[in-house]
């Protein structure tokens, strides 16, 4: 699993990467309530807003982490927001994007840096 | 937190996980580690306790010795029948301007020989101030210092707090009552913010914290911060002051003309006679040409607090501005308060601006969610 400074988690699942919030930023968040995906087949740049997660509290975004394409969003965490919560790293993941460059991961955080940056 | 101050129940809510934000010039919880989602939940199903001894709590007390009195002079400040409530009851005020705005709202209690009054936090410096300028040739006007004031709202209040007061299971809805516990005078009145059955409770600061842990020792009974008191209000279509309310609408504006009783209207008995009667006595004879109505957006989406509204899909001018959004636990759905042109009806769809997409949102009744006070 990589990290991002935006508490994003990201995993390499064959040929595309998975990508989720880490369970710092869902308790942060706190109780999320309504989750908006990206269009499958969208071309997104690293650092557009691509999601939009909004928890009894405010709406916070979601940035793509690399450059790439969204090739599958997760119905399920739209239909039940909830799961953000209660299993952020694992069915709560968002969206799944073909990377132009896998290696751009190997400059991310590992667990230990994450874990050394939220203190 | 520099510069903020701590209710006497700050120790507890530290003790009990509470994450502690500023608010109106205090440090409050606004979630313990239920989380806003649960607090609102449990509120609803069994009861919740609220610190908001950062409310200010004042007596008014005749100086004749006439209650009255007391009561006439605080009318000249609100549009608001104070002469005709009854011994031991309590009733919704709001400060008006000369302008017909709001300058807060307030509850009031008649207990006997003194007016007992509730403000806001927020509020409470300018409104103690506002009293003393104008109410000081009839009253004393006393700000009560060393008490701590409690909410314990929801179905199981009742049977939660007659475990200490028994005589509190007898109150109704609006009624006050001043109770013994362990030696202190409970001040307790069966009112609240949440649209469900419950009791706001002053109690001396010395026994703040015994007497909250003597009700949180009890299984029904939990912690609740203000973020799950916001949500509990907004569903039950009550305002906020500073977000639904402030100086710029006034309470004909703001859909609160049950609060302006018929001895304050045209043709009653104490017609007019309070800040900015021109206006709201106007606006109750021809209708505001805006108003305060509830919105329930279609799909998923909160419409927050500043949300813009339009009549169209595209184009045009905004028609109002959501004053208070959320999403609400009880309805499981997102619901919203805006101020709206007064020829919109209610079921009309409207379009919210979200993230610059137009959203639509039905104008709906409030509150979102049946209240279910104890009559």
């Amino acid at each position: 699993m990589k990290y991002t400074e935006d508490h994003e988690w990201l995993r390499v699942d064959g040929d595309v990467v998975v990508v989720g919030i880490t369970a710092h930023a869902s308790e942060q968040l706190g109780d999320v309530v309504f989750v908006e995906l990206p269009e499958p087949g969208t071309s997104v740049s690293k650092d557009d807003e691509i999601c939009v997660i909004e928890s009894v509290k405010a709406a916070s975004d979601i940035r793509a982490p690399l450059d790439g394409e969204i090739v599958e969003v997760n119905a399920e965490v739209a239909d039940n927001p909830g799961l953000v919560n209660e299993d952020p790293s694992g069915k709560a993941w968002f969206f799944k994007m073909k990377v132009a460059d896998l290696s751009a991961l190997d400059a991310m955080m590992d667990e230990a840096a994450y874990n050394e940056m939220i203190g | 937190m520099a510069d903020l101050q701590r209710t006497v129940l700050y120790d507890l809510h530290i003790a009990l996980g509470g994450k502690m934000v500023p608010f109106a010039g205090y440090e409050m919880p606004v979630q313990y580690p239920m989380g806003v989602l649960k607090e609102h939940l449990h509120t609803r199903a069994q009861a919740g306790l609220f610190d908001v001894s950062h409310m200010g709590q004042v007596i008014l007390r005749p100086k004749s010795g006439n209650v009255a009195d007391a009561a006439l002079a605080f009318e000249q400040l609100m549009p608001v029948d104070v002469l005709g409530l009854a011994e031991g009851k309590q009733r919704y005020g709001l400060f008006t301007n000369d302008a017909g705005g709001i300058l807060d709202d307030l509850m009031f209690a008649n207990r006997g020989d003194h007016l007992f009054v509730v403000v806001n936090a927020a509020c409470k410096g300018q409104d103690v101030a506002h009293m003393r300028a104008h109410l000081s040739d009839a009253c004393e006007v006393e700000e009560i210092t060393d008490r701590a004031l409690v909410a314990l709202q929801g179905p199981a209040a009742e049977a939660a707090l007659a475990r200490l007061v028994p005589g509190a299971a007898g109150m109704s809805f609006m009624q006050v009552a001043i109770l013994p516990w362990e030696g202190s005078e409970l001040w307790i009145s069966r009112s609240g913010y949440t649209g469900e059955d419950g009791y706001e409770i002053s109690v001396p600061d010395a026994q703040a914290r015994a007497f909250c842990e003597a009700l949180l020792a009890m299984e029904e009974v939990a912690p609740i911060g203000l973020g799950a008191r916001d949500s509990l209000r907004l569903e039950a279509g009550m305002c906020l002051y500073g977000h639904d309310i402030d100086t710029t609408t006034s309470p004909v504006e703001a859909n609160l003309t049950w609060a302006i009783q018929k001895a304050r209207r045209a043709g009653g008995a104490r017609a007019g006679g309070f800040p900015g009667a021109e206006r709201i006595l106007r606006e109750l004879a021809e209708g505001p040409a805006r108003r305060r109505v509830g919105l329930k957006p279609e799909g998923r989406a909160p419409m927050r607090e500043g949300t813009q509204v339009f009549a169209a899909t595209e184009g045009g001018e905004p028609i109002g501005t959501i004053t208070s959004g959320g999403f609400g636990p009880s309805i499981e759905g997102p619901m919203a308060m805006a101020y709206l042109p007064s020829n919109l009806a209610e079921g009309a769809t409207v379009y919210g601006d979200v993230r610059g997409k137009r959203l639509p949102a039905a104008i709906v009744p409030m509150p979102f969610l049946p209240n279910r006070y104890k009559r």
